[in-house]
């Protein structure tokens, strides 16, 4: 760790605050992303189902 | 357009019609601020202009939904698109019926409530002067706003969002020439500013309010 | 080959399944090595200490917070015009980006202006004018979940997006004018218009190409999970027919 003086809280608290914001967009974008990916493939499954049973 | 306009002046007039709730609201907000601040002279006169600027456009946001959403509810916003003046018309109309009956009693009532506030004598004009500016364009800037919402149930809070941050210019400038009145200071330029804005929510505002409400009843 | 290929939702899902594992590892790579570079590589300031490692974050978000405003404009116009869903979708996918952006600005920059002004917040015209655009990203997003139907939601969305486009920058001028007012403030300088050193700059710059490969990662990929949405609604709804 660098030697930050009496910037420390000041310094850290910026970084930790906007590495926290940043990281919970992404891991929200994913999960959000594989979610609906699963489930398009589940409906699209129960379509083809379906049609076949018709 | 002359047909429309009167009858949505009438419309608000009438019992129930929200004519009077505007200005009641203005007075009550007014009277709550020293009440949060401290009665000290010094400090109300210094926030005088500020909080009659503010007072006035929050006024006239509570008042917008009603410009659209009760024609929309009972259908006569369908009929309007049919009838042979263009929805831009109608939404200048909209815009005009709203100030009449919201900007323009506000303005007119800021005096007496600024001697509430202790409103420095040199303030009174520049006060009134620039609502009499300003107040139009938020009357054309909330007609926006009311019909992009028109078709949300319980739109109210959305439209308060999504107008307020177009307000901030008008909010900055009006109340720059209100204080800068009341400091005694030079106000040609705010003043002109806010003319221009006025002139170009006005210019502008009835296209997009038209092209907002043509989506909405699709 | 043009751009306009992709417009049509297959094309745009395959190129773009292809191309976002690179643009996010990238994305990963210049981020983290601009920020540790910056971060342990850099000296302290000599008027602002250490805090001038905040920078680094500060600079790049407010870059990407205001050009991915930009970017949902020019995507507005384009659903507006040609009607291509991809563009409206990839426009309400950047608006969470930008206000998360803000918020890195708005929150960077107070923490870095509490040493310097001595308050946790100061009416500077440039942190307030980022103050107002996340308000408008926030009207945006609202307006998108309010509204039922999804062209309709488009349509709208977009007119504010123009509309609030203009209000942004007039906000910005008359932020100018008001602070010149009866406030006197010293209104510091939080950009590169500042003589910034080379020692400082490169890791900025390798910071801020890592941050916009991020936007343009995150657009793609909620682009991806919005197009994946409409489909559902589309599949769902056929399958209530058959």
């Amino acid at each position: 760790m660098p030697e930050l003086g009496k910037y420390a809280a000041e310094v850290l608290s910026a970084y930790g605050i906007s590495l926290t914001l940043l990281s919970g967009l992404v891991l929200w974008s994913v999960i959000a992303g594989r979610r609906m990916r699963a489930r398009l493939a589940k409906a699209e499954d129960e379509l083809a189902k379906g049609r076949e049973a018709s | 357009m002359r047909a429309l306009l009167l009858r949505d002046l009438s419309l608000s007039v009438r019992a129930g019609g929200g004519f009077g709730l505007a200005l009641a609201f203005f007075l009550i907000v007014v009277a709550l601020v020293p009440f949060a601040v401290g009665p000290a002279t010094s400090t109300l006169s210094l926030i005088a202009p500020g909080i009659l600027w503010l007072g006035a456009l929050l006024a006239c946001l509570l008042s917008l939904d009603r410009i659209l959403a009760l024609d929309w509810e009972d259908g006569s916003l369908d009929l309007l698109a049919t009838a042979p003046i263009p929805m831009e018309g109608v939404a200048a109309v909209k815009a005009l019926a709203h100030w009449v009956t919201t900007g323009l009693p506000l303005t007119l009532a800021a005096p007496a409530l600024g001697v509430l506030l202790n409103l420095a004598p040199e303030g009174f004009l520049w006060l009134t002067l620039s609502l009499a500016v300003g107040t139009p364009a938020l009357s054309a800037i909330g007609t926006f706003g009311a019909a992009l919402t028109v078709g949300v149930r319980r739109g109210g809070l959305l439209l308060s969002l999504i107008v307020l941050p177009l307000y901030v210019p008008v909010l900055i400038l009006g109340s720059e020439v209100a204080r800068r009145g009341a400091a005694g200071m030079e106000t040609g330029t705010a003043l002109a500013l806010l003319g221009a804005l006025t002139l170009g929510s006005l210019a502008a505002m009835p296209f997009a309010a038209a092209a907002a409400i043509r989506i909405n009843l699709r | 080959m043009s751009l306009w290929e992709y417009a049509n939702p297959r094309r745009f899902m395959a190129a773009s399944g292809a191309v976002l594992p690179w643009i996010s590892g990238l994305a990963a790579v210049l981020v983290a090595l601009g920020l540790a570079w910056g971060f342990f590589g850099t000296p302290d300031d000599y008027r602002q200490g250490s805090t001038v490692k905040i920078f680094y974050l500060h600079v790049p978000a407010a870059m990407i917070a205001i050009n991915a405003w930009l970017m949902m404009l020019v995507a507005s116009l384009i659903w507006l015009i040609r009607r291509h869903h991809v563009s409206a979708l990839a426009a309400k996918a950047a608006a969470p980006v930008g206000l998360t952006m803000t918020v890195v600005t708005l929150v960077t920059g107070a923490i870095w202006g509490q040493p310097m002004w001595g308050t946790w917040w100061e009416w500077d015209p440039r942190l307030t004018s980022f103050l107002i655009l996340g308000l408008f990203y926030l009207g945006y997003l609202a307006l998108w979940e309010a509204i039922d139907d999804p062209d309709a939601a488009a349509d709208l969305t977009s007119v504010l997006c123009l509309v609030g486009s203009v209000f942004a920058i007039l906000s910005r001028y008359a932020l100018v004018f008001w602070n010149q007012g009866l406030h006197q403030g010293a209104s510091l300088s939080l950009d590169k218009e500042q003589n910034v050193a080379d020692v400082f700059w490169w890791p900025a710059m390798v910071t801020l190409a890592g941050f916009v490969c991020l936007f343009v990662a995150l657009v793609l990929l909620r682009t991806r999970t919005e197009i994946r949405a409409r489909r559902l609604k589309a599949v769902v709804a056929r399958a209530r027919m058959s």
